[in-house]
């Protein structure tokens, strides 16, 4: 019989809190199988996995269980402490008792009684476990990011610097993501599109970058280091190869639509480019607002146009591409001013939120960068700025702080008081967030020396009186009621997944969390991975972040995936589903049940085979199996069946 | 006289229910340790064998979690489960055994609030129902 030796880990007090083990060590030293047991404060500390691996010596041990956190955290941790004594990685059980057990529990009495129900199974999944190795199959040495904003760019220049060739995905006409609409960016004020634009240029350029915009993923499958992906890219309606951004187009549409790049600030045609330094730089046609679809209507455009670029029938083009690993960057949007009634926004023209702002402040901006209030062209004289619009707030709104919000509007403050300098601007806080580098100094600098003026508190209700916007707040630090005759207002949103994250996610089959955002693999220690392998994480898509944390993740990811094409060969996990000839009858229901495709019969044996490198180790082959003949390595019935008479048993 | 606890053995997914089950640890959520969990790579992988077997064996319910439809991370294999459940629904009730002790939910890995719900309720609901009967009363 296999040698087991069972380690439970204190956690510090996070397992050793509701669970007694020196009492579960007494316990379970007598359980059949179990030739070793030890309790260590952290198992996974060095010192834990000296005390695994000298004592797998000095008992002669054939398998381990280690009892402590979840096996997402530390099972390859403790996998690698296994294989350095040569034991395979697959003699190796985690057994939860930390966010399973110890942490939903508080008695201690049922935390013990649970805590050693679970190492039971461990131990007896453990007895069964065979030795594998892994599975190896060739790698396609490129990869695909979804989104063009600033984290897909850094992303993809990384990895196109490094070698490798980039797919790079994005929905819009344009690449630049957020960033490009931006006026400056806090806290040095540098402007945003003078450090943006050179990155897009450099995209465009990259001999090892292939861009596909105004595209979208319309499939995926495979698995890490062998994906094929259907991507479907959108008429544009216009021949980027003919085009010659000549605009001669746009001044004889006729049909006039709110800009998107300006944020219904100012206005476009129907056909457009998005901004002058679109990246790719041609125009397209949107077919919602578009007259030509129907030639009696409309063809002006087609008319301009010299070099015959603009083709109404165009459809939409499907590229198949192969690709190793994949980077979701599909970044935010402001949380939607339309679920802030109280404020007014789209009953006031001059309430605004904080990206409507931004083009305002933006040079290339409807006003050109000059400081004018939307309803009447005025000056604006005193504007109040309300933080946390929407933030930080379970009960109605988002209940997370957005991160950048304090920051930019102070930076908004600032511009605005630089073009308006007899202008008072007001902000309402919650809270000063300003926990970046050079932050903090930029707010002490903005309060000293711009003039701004800050109230601890919230704003209850905006209305209009003859031209003004009526603010009625608090100022919870001298309990005062505060009223404020403003020329405008400018809701500091919160920022949410992008709202086409969600059809992306589902595509990819991630995880997110409650709010949308993607979950990472370790909060801490693997913050850029996705617990699926092949897939990272970059950009605003896994949490609110600033630009340079923004910029650093993308950077981290890129790193990841270069490290995974650096090598040959990937492997893959050997838990698949194994056929026992002898049993099988070859009836195929198997085969109808794979959604990979790893399952086929063989025409001359009339059994059915497993291709192991396409098996996902799903097991749904194994329960449909009227014969028992399919099993999964290392999750056979005979080992659950062990496992579930532990927990059943009188 | 000392509270019943039922024994209810859970089937968890990998890559939904049970990263669900490990946030509501994580945010230190509180519900019975009547609830015993195995994990397995997909809920496609619980042949209905092993519910039946548990029942036999003397557990009070049987909880069978995935993630929802249409997110499964092996594309197709909750709708397997699906269909499972409502033949096994049939079985029990064919076999005599308690059909309601049964219960299959479909919990993402945010959903640590729902794991926590689940389990709160079903625990209830089972220690309404009472010890299993079909230990002493079912013979196959």
């Amino acid at each position: 019989m296999k040698r087991i030796g069972v380690f439970i880990c204190h956690c510090g007090i996070n397992i050793k809190g509701t669970v007694d083990v020196e009492r579960l060590t007494e316990e379970l030293a007598q359980y059949p199988g179990v030739a070793y047991i030890e309790n260590y404060i952290f198992m996974c500390s060095e010192p834990g996995q000296k005390l695994i691996r000298d004592t797998i010596i000095e008992h002669k041990l054939d398998g381990v269980v280690v009892a402590a956190c979840s096996p997402t955290l530390h099972e390859t941790t403790f996998q690698d402490a296994l294989e350095e004594m040569n034991i395979n990685r697959h003699q190796l059980e985690v057994a939860n008792i930390r966010e399973q057990c110890s942490w939903v529990h508080d008695d201690i009495e049922e935390g013990t009684r649970k805590a050693n129900l679970i190492i039971k199974t461990a131990v007896e999944k453990l007895k069964l476990n065979e030795s594998l190795t892994p599975i190896f199959a060739s790698l396609t040495k490129r990869v695909l990011i979804i989104g063009g904003g600033i984290a897909g760019i850094q992303a993809a220049l990384d990895i196109a610097d490094g070698g490798y060739e980039v797919i790079l995905v994005e929905k819009e006409p344009s690449i630049g993501g957020h960033m490009i609409q931006l006026s400056e960016t806090f806290p040095t004020l540098d402007c945003s599109q003078c450090i943006m634009t050179p990155k897009m240029v450099a995209v465009n350029k990259h001999k090892n970058i292939k861009l596909y915009a105004n595209s979208e993923l319309e499939s995926i499958e495979g698995f890490v280091g062998n994906f094929k992906v259907n991507i479907k890219r959108k008429p544009q309606y216009v021949d980027p190869d003919k085009c010659t951004i000549c605009d001669d187009c746009t001044p004889v549409c006729p049909v006039v639509v709110p800009s998107e790049y300006d944020e219904g600030m100012g206005w476009r045609k129907a056909i457009y480019i998005p901004f002058p330094q679109s990246i790719p730089a041609t125009f397209t046609i949107d077919t919602e607002n578009c007259l030509g679809f129907n030639p009696i209507a409309c063809t002006k455009c087609s008319d301009a146009c010299e070099p015959d670029a603009i083709d109404y029938d165009k459809k939409p083009e499907y590229f198949e591409e192969e690709i190793g690993a994949v980077i979701v960057a599909t970044g935010f949007d402001l949380y939607s001013v339309d679920n802030m009634a109280e404020y007014g926004y789209g009953k006031y023209p001059d309430v605004l939120d904080g990206l409507q702002f931004e083009r305002i402040l933006s040079a290339t901006g409807p006003t050109g960068g000059e400081m004018y209030r939307p309803s009447d062209g005025k000056v604006p004289k005193e504007i109040v700025f309300i933080q946390c619009s929407g933030s930080r707030d379970p009960e109605r709104h988002l209940p997370y702080c957005s991160r950048i919000c304090c920051m930019y509007t102070l930076k908004h403050a600032k511009l605005y008081k630089h073009k308006v300098h007899d202008g008072q601007p007001y902000i309402f806080y919650i809270d000063i967030r300003s926990g970046g580098k050079r932050y903090e100094e930029f707010v002490q600098q903005a309060v000293s020396e711009d003039g701004i003026v800050y109230f601890r508190g919230k704003v209850a209700r905006i209305y209009k009186e003859a031209d003004k916007m009526i603010v009625h707040g608090i100022d919870t630090l001298t309990s005062k009621k505060i009223e404020i005759k403003a020329d405008m207002v400018v809701l500091a949103m919160g920022i949410k997944p992008n709202n086409s994250a969600e059809k992306v996610i589902s595509n990819l089959k991630l995880n997110t969390d409650e709010n949308g955002f993607l979950i990472e693999a370790h909060p801490k220690l693997r913050p850029v991975e996705s617990l699926q392998s092949g897939f990272y994480l970059a950009g605003t898509a896994q949490g609110p972040k600033d630009i340079p944390d923004t910029v650093s993740q993308a950077s981290a990811a890129a790193a990841k995936v270069l490290a995974l094409l650096s090598n040959d060969e990937i492997s893959h996990s050997p838990i698949v589903a194994i056929v026992n000839e002898e049993l099988c009858s070859g009836c195929g229901i198997c085969v109808s049940t794979c959604p990979y495709g790893a399952r086929e019969l063989d025409e001359i044996k009339k059994i059915a085979t497993v291709n192991d490198v396409l098996c996902e180790g799903c097991g749904a082959c194994i329960s449909v199996c009227p014969s028992s003949a399919a099993q999964q390595k290392n999750l056979t019935d005979e080992q659950i069946l062990n496992m579930v008479k532990i927990y059943s048993y009188l | 006289m000392k509270e019943y606890k039922p024994k209810i053995v859970c089937f968890l997914c990998k890559w939904c229910t049970s990263a669900g089950a490990d946030l509501a640890g994580t945010s230190r959520l509180k519900y019975p340790s009547s609830i015993l969990p195995i994990r397995v790579m997909c809920s496609s992988r619980i042949d209905p064998m092993f519910v039946v077997k548990a029942f036999l064996n003397g557990a009070d319910g049987v909880f069978i979690g995935g993630c929802h439809p249409g997110d499964c991370h092996y594309h197709e294999g909750n709708y397997h489960t699906r269909r499972r459940f409502a033949m096994l629904i049939k079985v029990f009730n064919t076999l005599g055994l308690e059909s309601k002790r049964l219960k299959l939910s479909w919990i993402s890995a945010s959903e640590g609030t729902k794991f926590a719900k689940v389990s709160n309720e079903y625990t209830e609901e089972i220690k309404n129902y009472g010890e299993n009967p079909s230990k002493w009363n079912v013979f196959l």
